[in-house]
């Protein structure tokens, strides 16, 4: 599945990196500790965070994760949405909640 | 083939860029993505940590050729106090503000080891720290 149809079926908040909303999902990983995502996020994963400062656009980009998906309505800054774009990492919004996010994208994946 | 990156201290705008360049360098040689990826691991650990605990920053050297990757890190301080609790997961002396970045967790050296070939990290807390990390290109 694509991350445009996880955004479309998941109904998220586009904040940045619409160059690689064609990005193909593997897979999904749920932290908000950076090196964990750093040593055991898997390339194609979508990413679930509190998080959403820029190193996290820089470790998806690391990482080659498919995008992420900032929980909760934090609305990342201007430099993370434009680290995002120049990378073309998708970064993304919703306002559930982690356990609630998580849910829905299981689901979503199948 | 070497080359050399700076890393500034405190800027974590700006942590993983060495990494990234280097990340970059190994595809342009086409290096095996397993290898590229554990060595991009372990290269961007050794970096966070000059952001977060170096004065001064440090440099990121790198020297590659068909055999190996060798990455090292170094640093002016200040120093590990004890490099054995420092491997172990869970322990860290990262600052509140670090920790609330989502760094800071105790898995930076783990993280190092694990996905190094061969891992050197000698310090003094008077003096810096120096991360070497090998990494073969051939299986």
């Amino acid at each position: 599945m694509k991350v445009s149809d996880v955004v479309e079926k998941m109904g998220l908040t586009v904040f940045g990196g619409k160059s690689g909303l064609d990005r193909e999902i593997k897979g999904g990983y749920v932290s908000d500790l950076l090196s964990d995502v750093m040593g055991c996020s898997d390339e194609g994963d979508l990413w679930i965070t509190l998080q959403s400062h820029r190193n996290v656009v820089g470790i998806a980009s690391l990482k080659d994760l498919a995008g992420v998906i900032i929980a909760k309505g934090t609305i990342p800054s201007v430099e993370t949405i434009e680290d995002s774009n120049r990378e073309g990492i998708p970064l993304l919004g919703s306002t559930y909640e982690t356990f609630d996010v998580t849910g829905l994208l299981h689901r979503t994946l199948g | 083939m070497k080359f050399e990156f700076d890393i500034v201290d405190g800027d974590f705008a700006k942590a993983g860029t060495a990494s990234s360049q280097v990340k970059h360098l190994l595809k342009q040689l086409n290096v095996d993505t397993k290898i590229i990826k554990k060595t991009t691991v372990a290269i961007y650990e050794a970096e966070v940590n000059v952001v977060a605990h170096a004065i001064g920053g440090g440099k990121l050297l790198a020297d590659i050729n068909l055999e190996r990757i060798v990455v090292e890190v170094v640093d002016e301080g200040p120093g590990i106090e004890d490099i054995a609790r420092a491997m172990e997961v869970g322990f860290s002396t990262a600052s509140p503000q670090v920790i609330s970045m989502g760094f800071g967790a105790g898995m930076g050296l783990p993280n190092m080891r694990k996905n190094s070939d061969e891992l050197e990290v000698i310090s003094d807390v008077s003096g810096g720290t120096r991360v070497v990390i090998t990494n073969y290109l051939v299986a």
